[in-house]
């Protein structure tokens, strides 16, 4: 049995067959609470890590190699597409050793000329390549109709693209409407499997600066996870505030939690905000503090994020040489 | 190798700048002390830091006397805003010299550098910072108009805090107009010699802080000392006693902060990642060197198996090793002593039949050191459930109601500080309502606050410190009208002198 379907397996112990409104309410109300304050003590304790020299090569790269590097403006231009393919694929001009990133992520209607960018490239990060995600289900709002959120997806999948970032509709989670956010995560998932039988993974955003307290977050993760979702994905990056450190901690504990309960194990991606290397080696501390250093590989977690990039190109510059350039030594896109 | 074994990150030594040898500190200078010297060593690698004077009676006499000057010649007749202005300065000092503070701190006890750098000097400087304030305030203290200051204070601290057990004592001292004559442990005198440089940095008048360093012998002569005023002790419930009983009936005041053994509850609808924090911050926190250490965990029994589970696995992440790498989540065990007094109750644990569990740790060579550990199946008969181990070592025991939460919790000789783990406000208010200790946490443990008291039930001790009510264990009410024009500030022994002390033991 594939963990895919142990993981199925569990989540119809954990529910039954009937996820309705009332079972989901009783299981997702049942979960422990989660202290506001102890929890970001403990993710500003993490935070205060120092992560110097080797350790600190190391993660400047991995850093690298876990970048969803995005675009997603009303103004992209399949020329726009084609830059930031050729950034991801060699991100430091002046340094060929520099690792790719993992994956470009952009609007559906751009996936063919991310797809045509990368050519040859164009694969599992896993293996070495950089996949193509594209954003779905009338992203950021999700205010569609279910038929037109699945056309989106499968317009998307169509295209080529490898990963579905599928947002909830935080209004229905917010007034208690359960099943259907667990509906509509399931059939956008349904909607990601190709007509060769292989499916596109799926990310699921929580939109977590909409939902308000961490208990919803924990339980939103919880949600998106017994439907299904391959990935738990903090923000769309269009709303303020987006990821932070303590919600991921939160999230890397849900999946924690779940790898604990059904064996399989579930991608955390924060995306919006992170800007610094120096945040994102905390991100980097935390995932391997909570869930565990297997985490740090593309398949289980990503940075979404697009100006994250360069300034981890300036501290790998950095170590390398022992001095700081400046912006106009890494390029713009 | 992988990421988690991070590079190391050790904090630079060079901030120090240590000398080979240090003297008393008396009347505003270093001296020579006439009983010898002994020698403070690292506990991490058992290298020698520096020569360290060891006071003797003469020593303990000469720094009483100056200490005596200084409070009826100058500091008892500074407006209080004019001490205010001192304390402000040595806050203010202790901040610019935070880092020097915290990387002596961590070599001389152990612990680890993101503590001391974190925890232990940033909460120093707030304590001076606060009582500064105090001290034009002191009309407002509860006693009334124009109390005044009790006269010489003897502060005996121990080696778990040391810099900040310090400040706990002076801040208060003086700011309530009182001048001080300070032991600090024999293991651990460093940062209060540096303290002593601070003081002569701040300029402030010779003879109102004196440091004495020494063993117990010097304590004990600082605590007997007839123009002593006022004890305050931090440290055993066995010495506690012992100075109690000297004191007895000789007007001197005395404040105790003695041993605890806390029971930290965790209910079954806990924040369960955060109570696991709790747990890991109440007993492993500075390796366990803390009074009041959640070292009794009380789980309620539906969650025991997950909480342990939950708990081994958090403790297989923590880092033991060098205090000054910043990377360090445990220390090194103070002294040979304590590590031995660690060793002799855990296998006594073992023998009595709980069940020992160790987290799998690197132990360095040199040094004293001791992996976390947790005893499951503990029974309150026990000696580990009983006894304070003073160590990195936690004892897990079951109840099945909130009464039986609180029996257990209650039914100790200690009462320093007490935790609850529940989502529930209502519940979290009623039990902490009906535990019989000083400090009770909610959904959280070991955070320390000037503005909050502190200090114990029963064994662990009488008087408070901290807060307004610290500053009432260094004051008694204005005199009586026809004596207070005769000779303001002047101490002089009497019956009413023990009131504020006897109001404490009364709580």
């Amino acid at each position: 049995m594939t963990t895919r379907e142990l993981s199925r397996r569990t989540a119809v112990d954990v529910l039954g067959d009937a996820a309705d409104d009332t079972t989901l309410r009783r299981f997702l109300h049942g979960l422990p609470g989660v202290d506001a304050v102890g929890l970001e003590q403990r993710s500003a304790a993490l935070g205060t890590r120092s992560i110097k020299t080797t350790s600190k090569a190391w993660a400047l790269d991995r850093i690298i190699g876990l970048i969803d590097l995005t675009t997603l403006e009303g103004a992209d231009t399949p020329g726009k597409v084609r830059s930031l393919v050729a950034k991801g694929a060699h991100p430091d001009a002046t340094d060929p050793t520099c690792p790719p990133v993992a994956a470009v992520c952009v609007y559906g209607d751009m996936v063919p000329y991310a797809i045509d960018a990368l050519g040859d490239r164009h694969g599992d990060p896993d293996d070495g390549g950089i996949s193509v995600a594209a954003v779905a289900t009338a992203f950021p709002s999700g205010r569609a109709s279910l038929a037109v959120k699945l056309a989106d997806t499968r317009d998307a999948v169509a295209a080529g693209a490898d990963n579905i970032d599928m947002v909830i509709d935080r209004g229905a989670f917010l007034s208690g409407r359960y099943s259907q956010v667990f509906d509509e995560i399931v059939q956008v998932k349904e909607a990601c499997r190709r007509d060769d039988g292989s499916s596109a993974s799926l990310k699921v955003i929580l939109e977590t600066g909409e939902l308000n307290t961490y208990d919803n977050v924990k339980r939103a993760s919880w949600l998106a996870i017994l439907a299904g979702a391959d990935f738990i994905k903090t923000s769309t990056g269009k709303v303020s505030p987006a990821a932070t450190l303590p919600v991921t901690l939160l999230m890397l504990e849900v999946v924690r939690d779940w790898h604990r309960l059904s064996g399989h194990r579930v991608g955390v991606k924060p995306a919006g905000g992170i800007r610094s290397s120096k945040d994102a080696v905390k991100y980097l501390v935390t995932v391997a503090e909570t869930a565990g250093e297997e985490w740090l590989q593309p398949h289980l977690f990503r940075f979404g994020a697009s100006s994250l990039l360069n300034d981890v190109l300036l501290q790998r510059q950095k170590v390398a040489t022992g001095r700081y350039s400046g912006p106009d030594y890494v390029t713009l896109d | 190798m992988g990421f988690l074994e991070y590079a190391p990150a050790p904090e630079s030594r060079d901030i120090l700048s240590l000398k080979d040898a240090y003297g008393l500190f008396i009347d505003g200078e270093f001296v020579d002390g006439t009983g010898g010297s002994f020698t403070t060593i690292s506990p991490a690698d058992e290298s020698p830091i520096a020569e360290i004077a060891l006071a003797a009676d003469a020593d303990v006499d000469a720094a009483v006397a100056a200490a005596r000057r200084a409070h009826t010649r100058v500091w008892s007749r500074l407006s209080g805003r004019d001490r205010g202005k001192y304390l402000f300065r040595i806050a203010r000092l202790v901040q610019e010299r935070a880092r020097e503070l915290a990387v002596a701190e961590s070599l001389d006890n152990g612990k680890p550098i993101k503590e001391s750098r974190d925890v232990d000097v940033p909460l120093v400087a707030a304590w001076f910072f606060y009582y500064a304030g105090w001290a034009d305030k002191l009309d407002y203290a509860g006693l009334g108009a124009g109390p005044r200051s009790l006269g010489v204070a003897g502060q005996v601290i121990p080696w778990n805090f040391p810099l900040l057990m310090l400040a706990w004592k002076i801040a208060p001292a003086l700011a309530a107009g009182n001048t001080v004559v300070l032991k600090p442990a024999e293991t651990t005198p460093l940062t209060a010699l540096i303290f002593a440089e601070i003081v002569q940095q701040a300029d402030l008048p010779a003879g109102v802080v004196n440091i004495v360093t020494g063993a117990g012998a010097t304590g004990a002569a600082l605590v007997r000392h007839p123009d002593v005023d006022k004890v305050a002790f931090t440290g055993s419930t066995a010495v506690g006693r012992e100075i109690a009983r000297t004191l007895a009936g000789t007007g001197t005041s005395l404040t105790l902060e003695l041993g605890g053994k806390a029971a930290n509850i965790v209910f079954d609808d806990a924040p369960i990642d955060q109570a696991i924090e709790g747990i890991v911050n109440g007993i492993f926190f500075n390796q366990g060197h803390v009074c009041c250490a959640g070292s009794r965990l009380l789980v309620q029994e539906s969650i025991h198996d997950e909480v342990i589970d939950r708990l081994k696995q958090r403790l297989s992440t923590l880092r033991l090793g060098d205090p000054l790498d910043k990377n360090t989540d445990i220390g090194a065990i103070n002294s040979a002593e304590q590590l031995e007094r660690i060793r002799e109750l855990t296998a006594v644990g073992e023998q009595e039949g709980a069940e020992r569990w160790t987290a799998d740790c690197e132990i360095p060579d040199k040094g004293f050191w001791f992996a976390p550990t947790v005893f499951t199946g503990v029974e309150a008969s026990h000696r580990i459930a009983r006894e304070e181990v003073f160590g990195p070592v936690l004892s897990v025991l079951t109840f099945r109601t909130p009464a039986e939460a609180i029996a257990k919790a209650n039914n100790t000789p200690y009462g320093l500080s007490a935790g609850i783990w529940s989502d529930k406000g209502s519940r979290i208010l009623a039990v902490a309502d009906k535990l019989r200790a000083g400090v009770v946490w909610a959904n959280t443990f070991n955070r320390f606050d000037p503005a909050s008291p502190f200090g114990g039930y029963k064994e662990s001790g009488y008087g408070r410190e901290g807060g307004r009510h610290g500053l009432s264990a260094y004051l008694k009410p204005a005199a009586p009208a026809t004596a207070r024009s005769v000779e303001p500030g002047r101490s002089k022994r009497g019956k009413s002198e023990t009131a504020s002390a006897g109001k404490e033991v009364a709580r």
